[in-house]
């Protein structure tokens, strides 16, 4: 028996060049990214890619204190994506809505920002916050829109690295099709921005970028890359069956083709390119389709010399050859890496190529690295498309994560 | 520091824990539960900020004169006036 359809009836995104989806896409084909210079903690000026949506749009002042960044955004998020999609919650069982929030890490915030708290008591921990529990639970971000939304459904974060983003997506689907939900809220998000920790841990590995110019910073395939700029953000969409939908007259963007999910089973943080090829080739089948059908592939590439040439590798075995209406682009080279939110925002800001055919490109490649040259590379500006039907999103995460996700325009 | 003053100093960190509320009509009889939205984590919160910022320690068993801000100046003005003494 086939497994239901699944598709995306909403959108609602925090990026650090857009609040929304077509400030999002608009910033995309404009070629302006979001990266700014911001101040940490031990650690002075770096750079970020920072959001700049109004918190209180949907949120009390007090939630804002009480909850977290990642609690912040992804109830922002929640709730635009809801408004994007019609749904109208008041009238929903709220016992079959399911929340999955797919982050890096959580907790590393609030942790780091409690220790320098009692540092100025002489690390006597009666200075300890009581919220520090309820903040730092992995399943935080999910739990407060939870509690925001009245939802008592299954709510809960998926740990899967920098492919956590596709993973909320993709445990979303799997929930609708086993029936334990109607309604699924699912994508990534992330408050990496305010963890010192995160930034020094990139930069002991001589992996965080630097650049005199901010949103020049993140430059996968350039020539003159080094390293990864670190952002937060966040973006969650609704997912229904494909019945649901249509029983009322929802706005379909897309339909889940196919996916995978796999393991490196090799190395810390170095990715491997044979493992990465198995995963993009098994969501390809799953999908029911070959290489040469897929019209747009957002690459992960982090900016890393060497993460972008071993994906490249991967691709090239993939797409080498043979598929002349495969374009490949990238998005952190506009909004940096937003961690657990990357996969979910980067599917979002090709979306609407389904529409306008339009494929927007991969900035800051002023010379571009022969090893990341790939047939089909939309560089610098965007380019027209005779079809678009098919879009591959690659999210690949430390510990060796791989993972592939498909959508495909909907056809009834 | 007299109990208005004490009240007052209250009063500002309620304004920071529940910084959506109108307190310019909080009755200072009345238990403040009754007239706000605080809930058991943030008179945690009262307590945490009261040694935070005035280095006053509020023992558990005496969480219920916090009740109104009329039983916190009773309570807490002579631990103020005790802290200035002692400084």
């Amino acid at each position: 028996m086939p497994l239901p359809r699944i598709v995306i009836t909403g959108v609602g995104l925090a990026a650090p060049n857009g609040n929304n989806l077509s400030e999002f896409r608009a910033n995309l084909l404009a070629g302006r990214a979001g990266i700014e210079r911001v101040e940490l903690r031990y650690i002075g000026q770096t750079l970020a890619g920072m959001c700049h949506f109004d918190a209180l749009r949907y949120q009390k002042k007090k939630e804002v204190r009480v909850g977290t960044r990642a609690g912040s955004i992804s109830i922002y998020c929640a709730r635009e994506a809801l408004a994007d999609s019609g749904v109208n919650l008041e009238s929903t069982p709220k016992d079959r809505v399911g929340i999955y929030i797919g982050t890096t890490e959580h907790g590393t915030v609030e942790t780091e920002n409690e220790i320098y708290n009692i540092s100025k008591f002489n690390y006597d921990t009666k200075f300890w916050s009581h919220y520090h529990n309820p903040r730092t639970v992995a399943n935080n971000p999910a739990g407060e829109t939870s509690l925001h939304l009245g939802v008592t459904g299954p709510a809960y974060c998926i740990g899967a690295a920098c492919a956590a983003g596709n993973l909320g997506l993709i445990h979303a689907a799997q929930m609708l099709r086993l029936g334990e939900v109607d309604l699924a809220i699912g994508g990534g998000v992330s408050e990496s921005t305010q963890s010192f920790g995160i930034f020094a841990g990139f930069k002991s590995q001589g992996a965080l970028a630097s650049h005199t110019d901010p949103p020049k910073a993140s430059r996968p395939f350039d020539k003159a890359r080094n390293g990864i700029v670190v952002s937060e953000g966040g973006c969650l969409y609704i997912l229904e069956r494909l019945e649901d939908a249509c029983a009322r007259g929802a706005k379909i963007y897309a339909e889940l083709a196919g996916y995978c999910v796999n393991s490196d089973a090799t190395d810390y943080v170095l990715p491997n390119p044979v493992r990465q090829t198995e995963c993009v080739r098994r969501a390809i089948a799953h999908a029911g389709l070959a290489p040469h059908d897929i019209h747009i592939v957002n690459t992960h590439a982090t900016a890393t010399p060497l993460g972008d040439i071993q994906e490249c590798e991967a691709l090239r075995a993939v797409f080498g050859d043979g598929c002349p209406n495969t374009r490949i682009n990238n998005t952190k080279s506009y909004i940096g890496h937003a961690m657990g939110a990357a996969g979910a925002l980067e599917l979002a800001g090709n979306l609407p190529s389904f529409d306008d055919l339009v494929v927007h490109p991969t900035i800051n490649v002023d010379d571009l690295d022969p090893a990341c040259a790939l047939p089909g590379l939309v560089l610098n500006r965007p380019e027209k498309a005779a079809r678009v039907d098919y879009i591959l999103n690659n999210s690949f995460g430390m510990l060796g994560i791989n993972s592939a996700l498909i959508v495909k325009r909907f056809l009834p | 520091m007299t109990k208005d003053e004490c009240k007052k100093l209250v009063l500002d960190i309620i304004a920071d824990i529940a910084p959506d509320e109108d307190l310019s009509q909080v009755k200072p009889d009345v238990r403040l539960r009754d007239q706000l939205q605080l809930d058991s984590m943030d008179f945690l919160d009262i307590v945490m900020e009261l040694r935070k910022r005035y280095g006053i320690e509020v023992p558990e068993a005496d969480y219920m004169q916090l009740a109104s801000l009329d039983s916190c100046a009773e309570y807490l003005t002579p631990k103020f006036n005790a802290l200035a003494g002692k400084s």
